[in-house]
C-alpha cells in the first residue's frame, strides 16, 4: 500500500494532495494508492479524494479537530504500519514537514525530504530535491521496507479524477494527549487564491514604498490578473504584509506558471522560494539588481509609473 | 536547567555554490555558522540570562570545520560545547539519534535547533529528536519566554501565526524574527579559547545512515533576460504586457 495523508484547507482538498496522488500514481509501488483523511468533519474531504485513488482511510476524530505534530504523526505512523505500507506520502507543507520526522522515527524509516521527482527500481526508491536555498538539486537513494517522503508542493502535475469512486473505511486511531497548546491563533483570512495553488503570483518589495504602495501596486496588478500575492520578508518585517504571504527561505515557496516581482532586490533568501518559477518577471529601478539576472522579462523602471500602466493596458 | 544549542559551520548564503566530483566543494568558501542555528543560540543565552542555574551547551556532528561554529558560540557566551566529529554524511532522522543520546546522557531540558538548515533545506532534526526523546516540539519559534518550567510564546503555523503554550523538556526550532543574534568580541574570542570543547567520536552512539547521496548538481534554468527600458512606462508596460500574452503565454 501506498499511503497519501491527504491534505485540505476550507473545507476542500487541497492541490497538493492531487500531487501526491500524482507522484504515488507515477511511483507504481505494490498496492493499492490508499488516501489517509484525518480530522474531524471530514465526510465531504473523503468524498472528494475517493474520486482519484483506490481506497480512502478515514479518521474520524472530534481529537483531530486541530492539526498537532504529535497526533498526527501517531495516527499516520499507527496507520501505515496496520496497513503495511511501503510508501507514506506527506504533503511539503509546513506542517507536514513538521510531523513526517516523527513518523520517520516511529516506523524507522528513512525520511525523502520535499522530493521534485523519485523513481523506484528493485524496491529502491532514488529521488531528487534541492539544497543550498534551492540552488543545488541532490539526488538522494532509501532502501528500506517502508520510506516516508514528503513531496515538494507543485513538483508534481495534480491527478485528475476519475470515474471510479473509492470504497471509504473507517480506522480506530489510538492518540496521544496533545501536549503543546495553542493559545491564540492570528490567521489572515484572504478571498484570493492561495500562493501555493495559483498560477500567477504578483510579490512586492521595499520598492513599492509603503503598505499603502502594495494595495495599489501589487493588489491592484494581481486584481487584473487573479493572481495571488506575496511579500518579501523585509516589508513583512516592517509590517505592512502578514506573514502568510511571505515568499522565501523562511516563508512560502512557489512554483507558478508566473511570478511578477515588483521592487524587489532578489535575496537569495528571497530567491530560494521563488526560482523555479516558470516565467519570472521583474520590475526594478536598479538595473543591476540581482533579481534580473534570473528574470525572464523585466523592465528597469519606477514600479509607481510601470505597475499603473501596466493596469491600464490590461484593462483595455 | 541544562540547554542544548545545535549550531553548523555552512556555506555562506553570499557566496556561490561549487560542485566538484559530484559534490559540493566548500574548500576556499566563506563559512559561517548557520544563521537559523546563531537564533537558537542566542536564545539559550538569554534564558540564561533570564533565570538561574542554567548551563548552555553548543553541540554540533560533523567534519572538523564544525568547531569554527562552536568556538563562535563559545565566544558570545555558550558555557561549554561538545563535537562529535566524523565525515560521515548523516541525514537527519540518523543524525536525531546522536542528538537524543546526547541529551539524555546530559540531562538537557531544552533543545534549539534551527528551523531550516541553509545548506540541507532540512527541517527534520528538531522533529525526529523530539520524538526519539517523546518530548513535544515547537517549530519555526519566533517568540519564547521561560516561567519555570513552562514556555510561552509565538511560532508561525501553515497559515498566519499561533500563540503557544508547552512543559519542559522540549524541542525549539528558530525561525527568523526570535532575536538579533549578538556578535563575539575580541575580548571574549580569546576567553572562548580556554572553555571546553569536548571531541567525540560518532562510534559510540552506533548510528547508520539511512539515506545514501549519490550525487549534486547545479541546475541554472536558462532565462530569457529580455529587459526592457522603462523611461517611457506606458510604452515599457504595454510591450511587457504583449510579451506576457503572445510569447510567455503566461497571462489571457
Ligand atoms: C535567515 C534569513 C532568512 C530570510 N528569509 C527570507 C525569506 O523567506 N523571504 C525574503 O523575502 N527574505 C528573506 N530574508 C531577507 C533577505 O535577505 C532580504 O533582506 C529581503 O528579501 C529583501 O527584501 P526586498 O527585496 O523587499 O528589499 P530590498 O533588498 O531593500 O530591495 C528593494 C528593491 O526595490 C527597488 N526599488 C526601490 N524603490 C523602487 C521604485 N520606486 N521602483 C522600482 N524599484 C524600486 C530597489 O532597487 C531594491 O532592489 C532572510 C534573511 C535571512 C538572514
Ligand atoms: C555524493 C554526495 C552528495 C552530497 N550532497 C550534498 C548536498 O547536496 N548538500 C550537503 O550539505 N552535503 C552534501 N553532501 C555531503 C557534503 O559533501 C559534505 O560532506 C557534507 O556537507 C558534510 O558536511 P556538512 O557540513 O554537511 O557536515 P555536517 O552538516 O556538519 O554533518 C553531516 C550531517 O550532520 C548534520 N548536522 C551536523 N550537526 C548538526 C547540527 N548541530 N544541527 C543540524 N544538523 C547537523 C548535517 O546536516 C548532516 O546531516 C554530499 C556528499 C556526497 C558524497
Amino acid at each position: 500500500m501506498i499511503l497519501v495523508v491527504v491534505e485540505y484547507a476550507n473545507g476542500k482538498v487541497s492541490k497538493s494532495t492531487y500531487e501526491m496522488v500524482a507522484c504515488a500514481r507515477q511511483l507504481g509501488r505494490e498496492g493499492p494508492v490508499a488516501a489517509l483523511v484525518l480530522g474531524s468533519g471530514v465526510a465531504n474531504i473523503a468524498s472528494e479524494v475517493a474520486l482519484v485513488v483506490g481506497q480512502v482511510l478515514v479518521a474520524e476524530n472530534a481529537d483531530l479537530a486541530q492539526y498537532d505534530a504529535e497526533l498526527w504523526s501517531a495516527a499516520v505512523a499507527q496507520i501505515a504500519s496496520e496497513g503495511e505500507a511501503n510508501t507514506v506520502l506527506i504533503g511539503g507543507s509546513r506542517s507536514g514537514r513538521e510531523y513526517s520526522p516523527r513518523v520517520a522515527v516511529k516506523l524507522d524509516a528513512p525520511l525523502l525530504e520535499d522530493v521534485i521527482s523519485i523513481v523506484d527500481a528493485d524496491d529502491t526508491l532514488t529521488a531528487e530535491r534541492y539544497t543550498y536555498l534551492a540552488r543545488v538539486t541532490e539526488k538522494v537513494e532509501a532502501n528500506a521496507p517502508v520510506i516516508v517522503v514528503t513531496v515538494k508542493q507543485g513538483a508534481f502535475t495534480a491527478a485528475a479524477p476519475g470515474n471510479q469512486v473509492a470504497e471509504q473505511f473507517d480506522v480506530d486511531l489510538t492518540l496521544p494527549q496533545r501536549r503543546l497548546q495553542v493559545t491564540g491563533k492570528s490567521t489572515e483570512k484572504s478571498s484570493r487564491i492561495a500562493l501555493t495553488e495559483a498560477d500567477i503570483v504578483v510579490s512586492g518589495g521595499r520598492g513599492v514604498g509603503s503598505a499603502e504602495g502594495f494595495v495599489t501596486l501589487v493588489e491592484g496588478l494581481a486584481d487584473q490578473l487573479g493572481a495571488a500575492v506575496g511579500a518579501t520578508r523585509a516589508i513583512v518585517d516592517a509590517g505592512w504584509r502578514p506573514y502568510s504571504e511571505q515568499v522565501g527561505q523562511t516563508g512560502k515557496t512557489v512554483q507558478s506558471k508566473a511570478y511578477i516581482a515588483i521592487g524587489i532586490s532578489g535575496a537569495v533568501q528571497h530567491l530560494s522560494g521563488m526560482s523555479k518559477s516558470k516565467c519570472i518577471v521583474a520590475i526594478n529601478k536598479d538595473a543591476d539588481a540581482p533579481i534580473f539576472k534570473i528574470a525572464d522579462y523585466g523592465i528597469v523602471g519606477d514600479v509607481n509609473q510601470i505597475v499603473p500602466a501596466m493596469i491600464a493596458e490590461l484593462k483595455k | 536547567m541544562k540547554i542544548l544549542t545545535l549550531v553548523r559551520q555552512v556555506l555562506d548564503a553570499e557566496e556561490s555554490v561549487r560542485i566538484r566530483g559530484g559534490e559540493v566543494d566548500l574548500n576556499g568558501s566563506k563559512l559561517v555558522v548557520d544563521t537559523m542555528d546563531e537564533y537558537g543560540a542566542e536564545q539559550s543565552l538569554r534564558v540564561r540570562e533570564s533565570s538561574v542555574d542554567v548551563e548552555v551547551i553548543a553541540l554540533a556532528v560533523g567534519p572538523e570545520r564544525n568547531q569554527d561554529a562552536l568556538r563562535t558560540v563559545l565566544a558570545i557566551g555558550a558555557d561549554r560545547a561538545i563535537h562529535v566529529m566524523t565525515d560521515l554524511t548523516l541525514d537527519p532522522i540518523s543524525l536525531s539519534q546522536v542528538v537524543a543520546q546526547i541529551a539524555q546522557k546530559e540531562n538537557v531540558e531544552l533543545i534549539f535547533c534551527g528551523g531550516q538548515q541553509s545548506d540541507w533545506d532540512s527541517h527534520a532534526l528538531g522533529a525526529a529528536t523530539a520524538e526519539r526523546l517523546q518530548w513535544p516540539q515547537v517549530t519555526w519559534t519566533n517568540g519564547l519566554e521561560v516561567h519555570g518550567q513552562t514556555l510561552t510564546g509565538k511560532h508561525d503555523a501553515e497559515d498566519g501565526s499561533e500563540t503557544f503554550s508547552v512543559e519542559l523538556p522540549a524541542v525549539i526550532t528558530t525561525q527568523q524574527g526570535l532575536n538579533e543574534p549578538r556578535y563575539p568580541t575580541v575580548p571574549n574570542i580569546m576567553k572562548a579559547k580556554k572553555k571546553e570543547l569536548r571531541v567525540e567520536t560518532l562510534e559510540q552512539f552506533q548510528v547508520e545512515p539511512k539515506l545514501k547521496f549519490l550525487a549534486v548538481e547545479v541546475q541554472v534554468k536558462a532565462r530569457l533576460h529580455k529587459i526592457l527600458d522603462g523611461k517611457d512606462a506606458p510604452a515599457a508596460a504595454a510591450e511587457l504586457v504583449q510579451l506576457l500574452r503572445n510569447e510567455a503565454r503566461v497571462i489571457t
